[in-house]
């Protein structure tokens, strides 16, 4: 399916003109983004940790995930918000560069990372909550986690400027 | 010497200009300091909503702040580290922009904030009042030095 005609009807649309625009809105939107990854990739972060069994290793592992992943979505749904803006005010460079494009099937296998793991390993949690240092299973899937998510943040980064353009 | 001829010493300095002279050297330091910013972020949230009854509330303040302790110094060393390397690179930039005074009010600050106060305080189950004030203190700190950041860039 060919994309293109749709993301330049996008960014012909009033919404993007006006924040891409704007003085005030686009740096306001930009700095929500950066500083919510502070909360998102924070509380992640520190979930990795503890399945890596690097960090927080008297905590039982279902109680970081139980309470931190709470506060990793509302993190998270105030990244897709502002990465949506962001995205909106200029979808035909953002959609061409190779940066967004790897950032965005690096989302999704970080999507996926996190699905299976809660559908295979962490299913069977009860037995391995309190270990310091969880099963291979366990560890592989923070591990994987902290790596995608890591490659997501520097895409993101290397997509402002036009190497590649 | 005035501040200004410092800031120009910094700018010629070996590193600033090996950053400086090389494409991809900034934006490598920049993301760097990004994943820096994720574990800075992370590690003192996770203290400060413990402070607020929120989060790890399985856990008492001090072992929460004792977990979290570690990787909050190697995201500040880390911050630090890659902060001063783009520093250099455009002191004088800086030097002109008020985003930059202010972050480094803010970061002086929330430094201070952080080792000083928040780290004694919670060595032990501090009173709930007093919880939530140096939660709500150092989220502001830190708050300050990554807007003020951000804002390096427009400014």
């Amino acid at each position: 399916m060919e994309l293109s005609p749709y993301f330049e009807w996008l960014e012909n649309t009033s919404a993007s003109i006006s924040i891409r625009e704007s003085i005030l809105l686009y740096p306001l939107i930009e700095t929500t983004h950066v500083l919510t990854l502070a909360l998102f990739l924070g509380m992640i972060a520190l979930l990795d940790l503890r399945l890596t069994g690097l960090g927080f290793r008297s905590t039982p592992v279902s109680h970081v995930a139980g309470r931190l992943l709470p506060w990793a979505f509302v993190g998270f749904g105030l990244m897709v918000v502002s990465g949506s803006l962001l995205f909106l005010s200029g979808p035909v460079r953002a959609s061409q560069n190779i940066f967004f494009q790897i950032k965005v099937v690096m989302i999704g296998l970080a999507g996926v990372n996190a699905w299976v793991f809660h559908k295979t390993i962490y299913r069977r949690v009860s037995d391995w909550d309190s270990a310091p240092t969880p099963p291979a299973r366990a560890r592989a899937a923070g591990f994987f986690s902290l790596l995608l998510w890591s490659g997501v943040v520097v895409c993101g980064r290397m997509q402002a400027y036009n190497w590649f353009d | 010497m005035d501040l200004y001829t410092l800031f120009e010493w910094f700018e010629a300095t070996w590193p600033a200009t090996v950053v400086r002279e090389s494409l991809w050297l900034f934006p490598v330091i920049e993301s760097v300091h990004l994943l820096a910013l994720a574990l800075l972020g992370g590690s003192i949230l996770v203290v400060d909503l413990r402070l607020l009854g929120l989060g790890l509330t399985g856990k008492p303040i001090p072992e929460v702040a004792r977990s979290a302790s570690p990787w909050l110094r190697l995201a500040v060393g880390v911050m630090l580290g890659t902060g001063v390397l783009m520093f250099l690179s455009e002191a004088i930039k800086c030097y002109y922009s008020p985003p930059f005074w202010y972050k480094m009010s803010f970061l002086a600050a929330a430094l201070l904030f952080t080792f000083g106060v928040r780290a004694r305080l919670t060595r032990t189950d501090p009173g709930t009042l007093q919880s939530r004030l140096t939660a709500v203190i150092s989220m502001g700190l830190w708050f300050g030095v990554g807007f003020a950041g951000r804002w390096i860039a427009f400014y």
